[in-house]
């Protein structure tokens, strides 16, 4: 570790979560750096989600240490990592259907009006919020610009999806947790939302993002964090890996590379 | 990346001959989807629109009889308890529940005014607090249970009811504080029966009340943030929860909000037969969910404006008033509730195919 001179964004040491007999994380690391996207890989069971959610507070860990930017955190329930900036874009979206595009992007976090309307008589204020949806959907070059009021669910899965990644990416002030954003998508839809990933890299923002599509991780990611048996088992460099040998190494088929030639760290720039 | 790029994407590499669309909204076409989205947005329009033609109708076959401002305020005096127990009930079945126990929180709330005042001679106003507080606690007991125990709305309402309404009989010991002693002693109790007059018409204050409550209520889920939050929970908890609303919160506030209106109703009541009898309002469950359901709000949640529920309300009461005005069995009304019921379900289900 001696070249690692960039403070990681996530820094998890020895996290440890049982249930019962099972032993969900064993010891498990993991650190997540400044600007980069990491693909994390595993079998089914592997615990892969549970590292993760671990991060984002939806897991409370037994052991271990977590570290946000170099200070130990202990979240006990996603919101305190939303409130800390940490994004979450859920396999299953988390967007309410009826509610137009504008709503379900302040959900929980609505803008109020200024003055007495606001906090007295707690009106929201929707030209703001629907200003603000409008300029993050176009940023990422996602929405023709009247649809702003329509209801999600008149909206198809990739739309959905862009909602969803526009809505972390406009709030994200640390990072961004992906699950399996491409799972339920067809072709060209995927593709867009790949797109969208690079895009909120180019914003500087890291991405966690959880994947079984390797075409997929291996197109976008910048390391890839291979989690087997709740454990860390290595983390490879997509372009000096391929797609067979990293599956390989996650099945238990292949032994992982010696850890002098994983990348455990970002490349120097 | 350029490499393993298209190692891995060849399947992918006609997309670049595909159209670069991805969002685009495409106008619906035709008379009948335009409607049906319209109703999508608007869901009280059904309502209205019945609850319009329904007086024109009436108006027409009576003429002056039906169509006077004394006749039209009569129907908002005899809606006004439901109508109130209805906006209880919208708010509850937004959130994708039923609230079963709306009519015995409202009884048990005014036994607790009027026995505070005559049984233990607390001062009139202090009993009323107590009984619109005793509502809120029976609302706050039915959302702990929905919201923290898990159990299903229907059951904890429907258990509720049954405690409530013994509860009613036990305290009051089933016993009715008489009309004139409330007049003579403790006015305030009747104070929604104060009737403002203009010409012929007739307006209560109750009849006020419930359409203030309405108009409040229809602020609040619209321009607020717990509103917004009331429709997130009942379309989708899950994802409601995964998007950072407090959940629980939510639907706990929900049946507190329900339980103190269902008070006011109790205190409506009182001003409404004068009296404080323990055996009154038993049809004001159903009668609520009929105006709900009329109304257009959705019995899955997250649909509906309550605005709707005052219309459904309203469009019962007219259906009463014309058809005894036109002589008419009783039954018929019920009957053509009933089609009224199953329409409304039924274009529900039409407008939500929209979504589709």
């Amino acid at each position: 570790m001696t070249r690692q001179t960039v403070q990681p964004v996530v820094e998890g040491r020895n996290i440890v979560k049982r249930y019962g007999h099972v032993t969900a994380i064993d010891h498990a690391d993991f650190d997540l750096f400044p600007g980069e996207v990491l693909a994390v890989i595993g079998d089914n069971g592997a615990g892969k989600s549970s590292i993760v959610k671990a991060i984002c507070g939806a897991v409370i860990p037994e052991g271990g240490t977590i570290k946000i930017e170099g200070k130990p955190v202990h979240f006990t329930s996603p919101l305190d990592a939303r409130e800390m900036g940490i994004e979450i874009v859920y396999q299953q979206l988390a967007l309410s259907p009826a509610l137009s595009i504008a709503d379900n992007m302040f959900a929980g976090r609505e803008l109020r009006k200024p003055g007495i309307r606001g906090s007295l008589l707690r009106q929201l204020d929707k030209k703001r919020m629907e200003e603000f949806a409008r300029e993050k959907l176009t940023e990422l070059g996602l929405m023709t610009v009247q649809s702003i009021n329509q209801a999600v669910e008149t909206l198809s899965g990739g739309q959905r999806q862009g909602v969803a990644v526009a809505r972390a990416a406009a709030f994200a002030r640390k990072f961004i947790i992906m699950d399996e954003p491409t799972a339920a998508l067809g072709v060209k839809e995927s593709r867009r939302v790949l797109e969208l990933i690079q895009d909120v890299r180019a914003k500087g923002i890291p991405i966690i993002l959880i994947s079984h599509n390797m075409p997929h991780v291996f197109e976008v990611a910048d390391r890839v964090h291979i989690h087997r048996l709740g454990k860390r088992h290595a983390v490879v460099d997509p372009a000096k890996i391929s797609m067979s040998d990293a599956v390989a190494i996650m099945t238990g088929a292949l032994e992982p590379p010696p850890v002098a030639e994983q990348q455990l760290a970002p490349k120097a720039a | 990346m350029s490499e393993t790029a298209s190692r891995g994407q060849d399947y992918e590499s006609s997309l670049s001959h595909a159209t670069a669309k991805v969002a685009e909204f495409e106008k619906r076409q035709g008379l009948a989807p335009r409607i049906q989205s319209t109703l999508h947005s608007s869901p009280a329009l059904v309502p209205l629109i019945v609850l319009v033609l329904s007086i024109a109708v009436f108006g027409a076959l009576l003429g002056s009889k039906f169509f006077s401002p004394f006749a039209l305020t009569l129907i908002l005096q005899q809606v006004q308890i439901v109508g109130i127990v209805a906006a209880a009930q919208s708010l509850v079945i937004l959130t994708a529940g039923i609230d079963l126990s709306v009519g015995a929180i409202m009884v048990l709330s005014s036994v607790v005014m009027g026995q505070f005042t005559f049984r233990y001679g607390i001062p009139a106003p202090l009993s009323v607090v107590a009984g619109l507080a005793c509502g809120t606690l029976m609302g706050f007991i039915n959302g702990w249970l929905v919201a923290k125990v898990k159990l299903p709305p229907f059951i904890v309402t429907l258990g509720m009811w049954q405690i409530v309404l013994a509860t009613n009989f036990l305290y009051s010991a089933n016993e009715t504080i008489r009309s004139q002693d409330i007049e003579a002693n403790a006015p305030i109790l009747q104070f929604f029966g104060n009737v403002i007059q203009l010409g012929s018409a007739r307006l209560t204050y109750g009849a006020v009340f419930m359409l203030l409550l309405f108009v409040f209520l229809a602020y609040m889920l619209s321009q607020t943030a717990w509103g917004r939050h009331v429709y997130a929970v009942g379309d989708d908890k899950d994802s409601a929860e995964l998007s950072g609303i407090r959940t629980n919160t939510v639907l706990i506030s929900v049946y507190m909000a329900s339980g103190l209106i269902c008070a006011f109703a109790g205190w409506a009541l009182i001003g409404r037969i004068g009296s404080v009898s323990p055996t009154s309002g038993q049809l004001a469950n159903i009668e609520s969910i009929t105006a709900v359901v009329i109304g257009g709000i959705s019995l899955f949640g997250g649909r509906g404006a309550v605005m709707g529920s005052l219309f459904g309300a309203l469009i019962v009461g007219v259906f009463t008033l014309g058809l005894r005005l036109l002589g008419a069995d009783a039954q018929w009304t019920y009957l053509l509730i009933g089609v009224l019921i199953i329409g409304a379900v039924a274009v529900d289900q039409w407008i939500r195919k929209a979504s589709a």
